[in-house]
């Protein structure tokens, strides 16, 4: 962030396993600096050595991009919990206590609406820390319920995935939520009201697959994995290694799959400037 | 395809055994000119118990074992069996023709239809040659070309699915396999005209829903559909390739398990013993079933059909809570 940093500050390489364990220090996974968690808070989420994007917490997000960090969050309706009642070394209902005990939140998605550059907003976003973002029926739900309020209200619609893909314990009920969520925002487009997708770290499977790639417009925070099949899968199939920067943000934008990348400091901005040039608004 | 060529699954052991002997027999009676036609009457009927017994409580592992039979009737079985006049079409007009997603135009009893679907391929050449039924973005792309050219001219369309999945690669990735899927599934929304899909052998996550999200979704008794394969299930979950057969049955990927979760319309019975033992039966079955589903949905204008599809996958797996 700060090119002086780098000779002013001395860098700090190791932490002490039990300031780690305290959550004072984080590790950034590029540069290997260790970041002081009150610090990388204020800087949301940038590494201040590298400048590389860590992933943001929701909440965070949310108060970045609504105005004056103001906004209200949606009450979704509870769907039957864990349908096929799927065990692998945990019950999945176990896991899915422990998630929502960590996240206080009820499954991967949270749906927001506010004013964003003024202009009301819909805004749906994964969250990866639950579970790794993946969908299953009640991030289907989240998503169609996004929809159905920015119909409702004539609102634009953001989704920002965070997301390793589909819930393999919810079987083809997650794989389900691709054709459903697809359908929701069929409806959206068929009302001409903008849709931008912003993806995050990461933005695989069964969510790129879906209405993440289905946007009007696709922004992508800087840096972050961006495909349908993960790296190791395809190391495997096809026994190569892989090019420098596949599947980063800015390969998908080379290859023509995104529109735009951007700097978590710039993401209001461009979100605000394109929102007011689709819908022709004037300051 | 005759009844002596079919490989043996490893669960058929004891079957195999009995039709191994039934061959002997009858190579005995055709060198020597004895009668032992009552002792080959005898082994038959013993392997067809066999086939009943067995087939008939096949676990979740097993069937994943007969849907992915080397034997079984792939995409080009079905056409050839089902479509007269099929005339291939090429291309999605942007990169490439991908073989793994086959296309085309035909009749099916008297009415003209597009087809689509994944072929596995029935010999090593041919696996090659069809990439093992994994299309690639342009593959999914040749499909919706084909749907474009369906609603333009009001034809029908049937999709026959059978993929492991998606073609995972460097050239798919860098041309959107994600993209590719997505609108796939988003074409196969927007259609005006009836549409059924059939799984018949494998349906592998994205790759068969980006042809699968129909009017009407159809299943073999022994195929399975599945978000992700039982191998990468248990790598991922497990942590172990052993823990394959605990990842089947906790997936619920049998075509018994997706009518029960409200998933699909109809179970095709299959022939005894499978599909692969008697191709020309289970062609006509399928046939039969898609000439129902097609008289059915035929009553229906082209915008009450994308309605209906629509709210159909709007509802999928919205299973609400009772209140507490
Ligand atoms: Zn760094």
């Amino acid at each position: 962030m700060n090119w002086i940093a780098d000779f002013v500050r001395p860098k700090i390489k190791k932490a002490t396993s039990k300031e780690i364990a305290e959550n004072l220090w984080t590790k950034c996974p590029e540069c290997g600096q260790m970041l002081f968690n009150k610090e990388l808070e204020k800087d949301a989420y940038l590494c201040s050595y590298c400048g590389h994007h860590l992933r943001l917490p929701l909440k965070n997000r949310f108060e970045m991009l609504f105005d004056d960090g103001k906004y209200k969050q949606l009450a979704l309706p509870k769907l039957v919990d864990d349908p096929l009642s799927f065990k692998d070394s945990k019950k999945y209902s176990d896991r899915l206590k422990a998630y929502r005990r960590l996240t206080k939140n009820d499954d991967a998605i949270m749906v927001a609406c506010g004013n964003i550059g003024k202009i009301k907003t819909v805004v749906a976003a994964l969250d990866f820390t639950f579970m790794g973002g993946s969908m299953g029926t009640a991030v289907g739900e989240g998503i169609v319920k996004a929809v159905d309020f920015a119909i409702k209200t004539t609102s634009p619609l953001v989704i920002i995935s965070a997301s390793g893909g589909a819930r393999m314990q919810e079987g083809i009920l997650s794989l389900m939520q691709m054709a459903r969520t697809t359908a929701a925002i069929n409806l959206l487009k068929e009302k001409n009201i903008p849709y931008i997708s912003i993806m995050t770290d990461p933005t695989t499977g069964g969510v790129s697959a879906s209405f993440a790639m289905l946007g009007d417009i696709h922004m992508a925070e800087k840096g972050c994995i961006i495909g349908f099949a993960g790296a190791r899968v395809i190391e495997q199939t096809i026994r190569e290694t892989l090019p420098e920067g596949f599947q980063k943000a800015e390969y998908l934008r080379e290859h023509g799959m995104v529109d735009i990348v951007f700097e978590r400091t710039e993401m209001k901005n461009k979100l605000v400037k394109i929102l007011k040039l689709l819908l022709n608004k004037k300051d | 395809m005759k009844d002596n060529e079919i490989i043996t699954l490893e669960f058929e052991k004891t079957i195999a055994e009995v039709e191994e002997k039934i061959k002997r027999l009858k190579q005995v009676e055709a060198g020597e000119g004895i009668d032992i036609g009552s002792e080959v009457d005898r082994l038959q009927q013993k392997s067809q118990r066999l086939l009943k017994q067995l087939y008939t409580k096949l676990s979740p592992w097993q069937k994943s074992q007969v849907a992915r039979h080397p034997n079984r009737p792939h995409c080009l079985d079905y056409i050839n069996g089902l479509i007269d006049d099929f005339e291939p079409l090429c291309g999605d007009r942007a990169f490439a023709d991908d073989m793994a997603m086959v296309g085309g135009i035909g009749s099916f009893r008297g009415q003209s239809v597009v087809v689509i679907g994944q072929e596995k391929g029935c010999d090593l050449e041919s696996r090659v040659k069809y990439n093992f039924g994994m299309a690639k973005p342009e593959g999914y792309r040749k499909a919706q070309r084909l749907m474009d050219l369906a609603d333009k001219f009001k034809l029908p369309v049937i999709a026959f699915v059978d993929t492991s999945g998606a073609f995972p690669g460097i050239e798919a990735e860098e041309r959107g396999q994600a993209q590719a899927i997505a609108s796939s599934i988003e074409r196969c929304l927007n259609l005006k005209v009836p549409f059924v899909s059939i799984i018949v052998g494998e349906g592998g996550s994205g790759g068969a829903i980006a042809i699968a999200t129909a009017n009407r979704i159809l299943m073999l008794e022994h195929s399975i559909y599945s978000v992700i394969s039982p191998e990468g299930c248990a790598s991922i979950l497990w942590r172990s390739a052993e823990k394959v057969k605990e990842a089947t049955e906790a997936l619920c990927l049998t075509a018994q398990d997706l009518r029960r979760l409200g998933v699909i319309d109809e179970i095709i019975a299959e022939p005894l013993g499978g599909a692969q033992r008697d191709h020309n039966e289970i062609i006509l079955r399928v046939g039969d079933v898609i000439a129902r589903h097609l008289k059915e949905l035929s009553v229906h204008t082209g915008e009450e059909l994308k309605r209906r599809r629509t709210d159909k996958f709007l509802k999928m797996g919205r299973h609400l809570a009772k209140p507490e």
